[in-house]
C-alpha cells in the first residue's frame, strides 16, 4: 500500500479544483494547493489578509513581507490580483463568496462536524484563526487531513470528541489513504489508495463508510 | 492649517495612560507597527489590553511587550508562535496574562462595527460551538447567528505605506489588512508611515484611509 505525501494530497485536490473557483487555502497541507495548480488553469486564490490572485510560493530574493499565505509564508501575486481590507476579506468569505475553503482538521465527523482549532486542553493556547469564518461562510468545505493521528486512532469519527469548528460543514475529505465526499446517505469513499482493501480502510476509520460502486485508485 | 504630522516616535506615544485598550493593525508582522510598539514599550504604558489579529510570532516587539509584563489581556484570533512556543504560551500557563479568542472574521467585523457606529451583528461564525457559548443566538432564515458586540479601543496604532498631513493612507499589499479599519475604531488614531508626502500627491481616487480617522502622523522609513 502507498500512502499519499502531503504533497500527493495537495497536488490530487489541486486537479480537481474547477477553472474559475475563487478558493482559500488554509495553514498545512492546503497552502501546499498553490504549487500544484495547473498552469493552464485560472483559480482565483483567496488570502484572508486581504488578497485575491495569489501565485506560487516566491523565488528567493522576490520575497515581499506584505504578499503572505494562511501559514505566513511568501507567495506571489498574479496579474489580475487585488488588495483588500481585512473586513473586506471576511465579507468575503462570510458572504459567500468563497467557492472552496481547503482546510485542515484534527477530526471530520459523519455528520459533516469539524474540528480543527482546539484539543480542549486547558492551559494551552488554542488557535482558531479564520478557520470557523471559512467553514461557516464558503460554499465548499475541503478537508486535507491524515487519515489517522500520529497514534494511529483515526480522525474521520462519528462524533467528534474535540471542540467543534462548525457544525456540519465539511463536503469532501483527502486523507493519506482516500477521497470521501460527504452525501446524504453518510460518507462515501469515491477513491483509495492502491492495494488497501474497503475493509482495511473501514478498519482506520472511526465512522462508517459506504464505497462507490465506480471507486477508483487515489494518488 | 491642519497638520496631524509630528516630530518622533516619543511624541506619537504622548499621552498614552496605563490600563490602556490599544488596537494593533497587522497579520503577523506584515503592517504592524513595530516602531509605535516600540516606543510604547519605551514610555512604559503598563496593564495594556491589546486588540490585534496575531500575539507575538516568537521574537518581536509583542513578545518583548509580554516579558515585560505589560500586557494583562490579548484579544486575538492566532495566540500561538509561528515557530513552537513562545512567552505567551508561558503567560497564559501561569494566568498571568488574559486571552479573548475571537475567529479571525468576527474580529474584524467587530472592529468594523465599532468604527462605524453599529452596535453589534448577528454571524454564522461560531453558531454551536465553545465560542458561541453565553452569547445570544438567533435563527435567521432557519439557520443559528450568533451575537457579536463591537471592538472600540483608546489607543490604534496602525501602519501605512504613505501618508499627507491631512492624515490620508495608503497602504502596500497585504500590510492594508485591518489598519484601515482599526482607524476609525479608537479615540486616538496614530499611524506610522513609511513616507510623509505633500498635500495632494495621493490620489484622492486612491486614498484607502481618509484622514479623518487619523489623529496623528509620524515617518518612520524602513
Amino acid at each position: 500500500m502507498k500512502k499519499l505525501s502531503r504533497q500527493d494530497m495537495a497536488r490530487v485536490a489541486a486537479l480537481e479544483i474547477a477553472e474559475g473557483s475563487c478558493v482559500n487555502l488554509g495553514i498545512g497541507v492546503p497552502t501546499l494547493i498553490a504549487d500544484y495548480v495547473p498552469a493552464d488553469r485560472e483559480i482565483l486564490l483567496q488570502s484572508e489578509q486581504g488578497l485575491l490572485g495569489l501565485g506560487p510560493k516566491a523565488e528567493p530574493g522576490q520575497e515581499d513581507e506584505d504578499i503572505v499565505n494562511a501559514g505566513k509564508h511568501h507567495v506571489t501575486l498574479v496579474n489580475g490580483a487585488s488588495v483588500f481590507s481585512h473586513s473586506d476579506s471576511f465579507a468575503m468569505i462570510r458572504g459567500g463568496h468563497i467557492d472552496i475553503a481547503c482546510l485542515g482538521a484534527f477530526q471530520v465527523a459523519a455528520n459533516g462536524d469539524m474540528a480543527n482549532w482546539s484539543t480542549g486542553v486547558s492551559d494551552q493556547l488554542p488557535a482558531v484563526g479564520g478557520a470557523m469564518d471559512l467553514a461557516a461562510g464558503a460554499a465548499n468545505v475541503w478537508v486535507l487531513m491524515e487519515h489517522c493521528q500520529k497514534d494511529g486512532s483515526p480522525r474521520i469519527l462519528e462524533r467528534c470528541s474535540y471542540p467543534l469548528t462548525a457544525a456540519g460543514c465539511v463536503d469532501r475529505i483527502y486523507t493519506d489513504l482516500a477521497m470521501i465526499d460527504m452525501i446524504p446517505e453518510g460518507l462515501i469513499v469515491r477513491r483509495m489508495v492502491e492495494g488497501l482493501t474497503f475493509a482495511e480502510l473501514q478498519k482506520h476509520t472511526g465512522a462508517k463508510l459506504i464505497i462507490d460502486p465506480s471507486c477508483s485508485i487515489y494518488g | 492649517m491642519i497638520d496631524k504630522r509630528v516630530k518622533s516616535l516619543a511624541d506619537a506615544v504622548q499621552g498614552i495612560k496605563d490600563g490602556s485598550t490599544i488596537l494593533v493593525g497587522g497579520f503577523g508582522t506584515s503592517g504592524r507597527p513595530n516602531q509605535l510598539l516600540a516606543a510604547i514599550l519605551e514610555i512604559g504604558t503598563r496593564e495594556i489590553t491589546i486588540v490585534a489579529n496575531n500575539a507575538t510570532i516568537g521574537t518581536d516587539i509583542i513578545g518583548d511587550l509580554m516579558r515585560a509584563r505589560r500586557i494583562r489581556k490579548v484579544v486575538c484570533s492566532f495566540p500561538r508562535g509561528l515557530y513552537g512556543k513562545t512567552i505567551f504560551d508561558e503567560l497564559y500557563a501561569n494566568g498571568e496574562v488574559e486571552l479573548e479568542l475571537v475567529p479571525q472574521g468576527t474580529l474584524a467585523e467587530r472592529i468594523r462595527a465599532g468604527a462605524a457606529g453599529i452596535g453589534g451583528f448577528f454571524t454564522r461564525t461560531a453558531a454551536g460551538t465553545e465560542l458561541a457559548k453565553g452569547k445570544e443566538t438567533r435563527l435567521i432564515n432557519g439557520k443559528e447567528y450568533v451575537f457579536e458586540h463591537p471592538i472600540t479601543g483608546d489607543v490604534a496604532l496602525i501602519k501605512a505605506r504613505q501618508g499627507d498631513r491631512w492624515g490620508n493612507l495608503v497602504y502596500h499589499r497585504g500590510a492594508r489588512v485591518n489598519n484601515p479599519v482599526m482607524a476609525g475604531a479608537a479615540k486616538l488614531t496614530i499611524a506610522q508611515v513609511g513616507e510623509i508626502v505633500d498635500l495632494g500627491v495621493l490620489d484622492p481616487e486612491h486614498i484607502v484611509t481618509p484622514g479623518v480617522y487619523v489623529d496623528r502622523l509620524v515617518e518612520v522609513k524602513i
